[in-house]
């Protein structure tokens, strides 16, 4: 055997003064880096297997736990950092593509950080939450441009009727992440919590599971280039359906999970044989074109009786205003943008790095040929890629989006600790895993409960910005860029965005 | 009466609540000086986490509404707490005659193997709101509640 | 002092102000005098600050009922000369002359101020723009209104409509009665505004009532949901260039009613619709009706404080935002009704009133006229 010429990436600290030796840590690591010696009575690590997931530190009754990220760095230049350095070395033993999961790792600049939001002062009266009604209600479909009434009577009654829509409690929705990527019980604690927070799951390409149908009326389903688990009775389980196209984290790439992570449920519900790789080709081999999209979107609409909305989902490219139009032009209901800090279960670490552009830039881009074409009424804006907090997402709104979608937040509110090894398949959390020994550490019960938690905890600090800006309904603020200011951010960007500079005035 | 109930679907084998276990039974109740001072090196907590493949369960006493181990025992060690309705045993009046460890369908008592007297049997942590090991079982696969009176 | 740069800021900008409003009018289509509008306003002094008044006044030029009457300030000669000559290229003009105004007031600088009863030219004649070719009359004036107000400097066109006209400046609005000789015009609506703005960008052509075709508009108040009111009225080809709230409003009661037809109560329902919680618990077609008012004109919802009066050829419509964040009274004593900011502006007109009234955030006051108005309604 060579050499191996690196060294590990974490350490495992652990304070014998407090060890107890119980062992939890060495139950609870996947990846085997506790090991017990019956022998000495104690607990040694193994540093090369950590991930630095957190797991055992959390598990760990005593506290005697602490990861670090291992001294011994490269000597490397500011070019040369240890991760590129690292990356070079393990491509040259292993003649392999690095791979990666979560969102993209590189110190881009974040527009959110770059923006501030108004508030009011004398002239015009903030409005508390807590007294006043906030109306964060946000309705995602295509709209008319006009509506006609008809007086039947002396009773004026509407001539034009909604085609069918989505009402969201709150301008937020669980984005798509497959069962095969997640777990069963990370599926069961989206949905139950989309249920009962009246907003909305997705169930990524990898089909629904049985279990999962009662909450048909909170779930929009994914189509992909893979199709699995798509036939009419799937895309009629559902409140959407949505095409997907691309996505932020791999613009242009398809997927690939692994026949060992495609057991009995699996296979049942992706209708492919156990055991098999279940392979998304990079594009639709149905769609070569914008033609061909307004196929399938029509071909979906057909097949659910135009019941449902359907949305289409892009990544966030260099031309993305125009193939959002195009996309509103094919008939989608609603354009999901997924920004270059968007996630994934797996990618090379290239892709999910290197390729898109951000979502601040995307929704304000798109928003504005929308309205520039007059054709914002004709489909929603759904932004995905990044969404930290609620600042992000009122950000989001203002600039245009009518909703936004959440991955990574969702996963970190389940237990994720974004250690971005998802594609091992061995998530200690039980989120990004099929072990069965794994998934059951995420509780449906607790998950639902947490991801709800979220979902009011951004709520109520929404209903305070907005009150804070005098606007108690969020329809009021959505691509209202009046109300942000940019900071540290050049002009062109400034333009791109429609805001202006911080201390500019009305 | 309220009960110990566990999900094994969500019981992870962690045996964190083992380890409660013995600790809420010491005097001093902290866990470092419980484990350095106070617990001997074989001691088995009330609760014990039987594991096979990636199923695991925690079960300690049932404190059964018919109890054989209170019939069985001849001293009266073993009885009911009229208030609770709780399964406990005395161990002063205990013998060591292991006639409860005999009699009990989940073999959930244990003797200490010196004394030979009873020691670890759930006391449901005595009238804690929440026993140690459901407090501390991490994912809510421990739950104390009282089914009976909802059926 | 008047201020009449075009700002340069490729930004829109919108100013601040607080506010009195007051309106009067005769349910019967009646001419009265401007004695009563004048006092109404005087009465809330207060409210302003001298930076800003005006009047609108309906029915005050039967004479020329079936013309447009464009009131437009200059700057300076220059700018006249060449609008004029704009006017002549689009426009039959059938009279013109300077708006009767006194120099021996407490106005001291004002612009040139001309007013213009014209007929733009049909379609096909002389229309030297072939992008205007199918448009209505209405839509012709509001085009070339617009172009002006944004091409031309030192040109402002602040009224537009036909048998009405506003009368504004930089000034307390009583000042203005008297600069513009208000006591020689009768009308059966008339509308005031008293302005505080909170910048100093005053000029001439931000005081209120801002007005469009017939549309006449004051308001108090700041609109918060501007910046997606204004884009939301780009949608349908209407450009913001005065930087006012007030604009948004006479924009989208121009786009809802006259465009497309909504009736002024479903206007109203638009600007300031009901609670969602409220639209819950309605019955089913109305839970409908609602929802997708909402959902189709979320654009237009008029957030934040404000009370406002709109007038028309055909009456008025007052309105208040829906959680009532500034004050709005209406009152009735026989064919007359009154709105103002407070009551004591109403009560100093006619202190025997039949009904006085604060109407409720989002309700809104309509006063339609018994008889259409003896005006002609555009083609
Ligand atoms: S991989 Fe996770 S559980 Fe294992 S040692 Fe590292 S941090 Fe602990
Ligand atoms: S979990 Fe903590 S106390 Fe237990 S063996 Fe591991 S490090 Fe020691
Ligand atoms: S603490 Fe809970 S999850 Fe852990 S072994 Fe005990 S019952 Fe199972």
């Amino acid at each position: 055997m060579a050499l191996k010429t690196y060294e590990s990436e974490f350490k495992i600290v652990r304070d014998d003064s407090k060890c107890i030796a119980c062992q939890v840590c060495v139950r609870q690591c996947a990846n085997n880096a506790h090991i017990y010696d019956a022998e000495d009575e104690k607990v040694y690590a193994d540093d090369s297997k950590c991930v630095n997931c957190h797991r055992c530190v959390s598990m760990c009754p005593t506290k005697a736990l602490h990861i670090e990220h291992t001294p011994l760095q490269f000597m490397g230049t500011a070019n040369w950092t240890s991760s590129a350095i690292r990356n070079v070395i393990k491509q040259a033993d292993t003649g392999g593509v690095v791979l990666t999961a979560m969102g993209c790792d590189k110190k881009y600049p974040n527009y959110w950080d770059r923006i501030l939001l108004n508030a009011s002062q004398v002239t015009n009266p903030s409005i508390d939450p807590l007294r006043e009604p906030m109306e964060l209600k946000t309705i995602i479909g295509k709209k008319p441009d006009k509506l006609e009434f008809e007086n039947k009577g002396g009773k004026v009654s509407l001539k034009t009727h909604l085609t069918p829509q989505l009402e969201l409690s709150t301008p937020i929705m669980f984005s798509a992440m497959s069962y095969g990527s997640i777990s069963l019980n990370a599926h069961k604690s989206l949905a139950r919590a989309a249920f009962e927070y009246g907003i909305y799951w997705n169930t990524g390409e990898g089909g629904l599971h049985k279990d999962l149908k009662k909450y048909k009326d909170r779930t929009i389903v994914q189509v992909a280039s893979g199709r699995f688990g798509v036939n009419s009775e799937y895309l009629n389980t559902s409140a959407a359906v949505e095409i997907k196209i691309g996505q932020g984290a791999k613009p242009g790439i398809g997927g690939h999970l692994p026949g060992e992570k495609v057991p009995e449920e699996i296979s049942v519900t992706r209708m492919i044989p156990a055991g098999t790789d279940a392979l998304s080709p990079a594009p639709h081999h149905d769609i070569y074109s914008i033609e061909d999209l307004k196929q399938l979107v029509y071909a979906i609409k057909e097949a659910t009786r135009y019941t449902k909305p359907v949305f289409v989902k892009i990544a966030a490219v260099h031309n993305v205003s125009s193939i959002a139009s195009g996309v509103v032009r094919a008939g989608a209901d609603a354009v999901v943008i997924d920004g270059l800090l968007g996630g994934t279960g797996a990618a090379p670490a290239v892709m999910r790095d290197n390729v898109g552009i951000p979502i601040e830039l995307a929704i304000a881009v798109v928003d504005a040929r929308f309205r520039d074409e007059g054709i914002r009424n004709q489909a929603s804006i759904i932004a995905a890629g990044g969404f930290r907090n609620s600042a992000d997402v009122i950000k989001a709104i203002a600039l245009g989006a009518d909703a936004v979608y959440l991955g990574t937040a969702a996963l970190v509110a389940l237990g994720c600790h974004v250690c971005q090894k998802c594609y091992t398949g061995k998530c200690n959390w039980g989120i990004a895993t099929q072990d069965p020994y794994l998934t059951k550490r995420l509780n449906p019960n607790i998950g639902s409960g947490r991801l709800m938690n979220l979902l009011r905890g951004w709520s109520i600090e929404i209903k305070e910005m907005l009150g804070g800006m005098g606007i108690n309904a969020i329809e009021s603020l959505r691509g209202n860029r009046e109300h942000l200011r940019g900071i540290d951010l050049h002009d062109k960007e400034r333009e791109l965005l429609g805001i202006k500079a911080a201390g500019e005035t009305w | 009466m309220k009960r110990i109930y566990i999900s094994e679907e969500y019981c992870i084998g962690c045996r964190l609540c083992e380890i409660h276990c013995l600790v809420a039974h010491t005097k001093s109740k902290k866990i470092l000086k419980a484990f350095k001072d106070e617990i001997p090196k074989d001691a088995t907590a009330a609760v014990l986490v039987e594991e096979e493949g990636h199923l695991s369960f925690a079960l300690q006493c049932r404190h059964c509404s018919d109890a054989p181990c209170i019939e069985a025992c001849m001293t009266g060690a073993m009885y009911r707490d009229k208030k609770t309705g709780a399964v406990l045993h005395d161990e002063d009046k205990c013998v060591g005659c292991w006639m409860c460890i005999m009699v009990c369908p989940f073999g959930v008592t244990a003797a200490d193997p010196a004394t030979h007297k009873i020691t670890s049997k759930c006391d449901l942590c005595a009238g804690q709101d929440s026993p140690a090991c459901v407090a501390n079982c991490p994912n809510e696969a421990l739950v104390y509640e009282d089914r009976e009176n909802e059926s | 002092m008047f201020r009449f740069e075009k700002k340069a800021n490729p930004f829109y900008e919108k100013d601040v102000s607080g506010c009195a409003v007051s309106a009067i009018m005769n349910t019967k289509g009646r001419r009265f005098s401007s004695e009563g509008i004048v006092k109404s306003i005087a009465n809330q002094r207060d409210r302003s600050n001298g930076l800003g008044g005006g009047f609108a006044a309906y029915g005050i030029y039967p004479q020329f009922a079936e013309l447009y009457a464009l009131h437009i300030m200059y700057q300076n000669q220059a700018s006249a000369h060449k609008t004029e000559q704009y006017l002549d290229d689009y426009f039959q003009v059938e009279h013109k002359e300077v708006i009767p105004h006194r120099h021996d007031t407490v106005i001291s600088h004002h612009p040139f101020l001309r007013r213009y009863f014209v007929k733009p030219y049909p379609v096909g004649e002389k229309t030297p723009d072939r992008i205007f070719e199918r448009l209505s009359e209405d839509e012709l004036v509001i085009k070339n209104v617009m172009r002006i107000n944004t091409g031309f400097d030192g040109a402002f066109v602040f009224s537009c409509g036909k048998n009405m006209g506003v009368f504004k400046g930089v000034g307390y609005p009583e000042d203005l009665a008297v600069f513009f000789k208000l006591e020689e015009y009768s009308a059966y609506i008339w509308i005031a505004h008293g302005r505080f703005p909170t910048n100093s960008a005053v000029w001439w052509g931000g005081a209120h009532p801002f007005s469009l075709l017939d549309w006449a508009v004051v308001h108090n108040g700041e609109i918060s949901s501007y910046g997606i009111n204004k884009r939301f009225l780009e949608n349908f080809g209407y450009n913001c260039t005065l930087f006012t709230d007030t604009e948004v409003i006479a924009y989208i009661f121009d786009l809802l009613v006259r465009r497309h037809d909504l009736s002024f109560e479903m206007a109203s329902k638009v600007m300031a619709p009901p609670f969602w919680d409220e639209i819950e618990k309605m019955p089913d077609e109305e839970k409908e009706l609602y929802t997708t008012l909402r959902a189709t004109y979320g654009g237009a919802l008029l957030n934040g404080p404000f009370s406002v009066i709109a007038g028309f050829k055909n009456g008025i419509i007052a309105l208040n935002d829906r959680v009532k964040l500034r004050p709005l009274v209406a009152a009735r004593k026989d064919d007359f009704a009154y709105v103002a900011s407070e009551e004591a502006a109403i009560r100093i007109v006619q202190s025997e009133l039949d009904r006085v009234w604060s109407p409720a955030g989002g309700e809104p006051v309509i006063v339609m006229l018994e008889e259409p108005a003896a005006v002609p309604t555009a083609p």
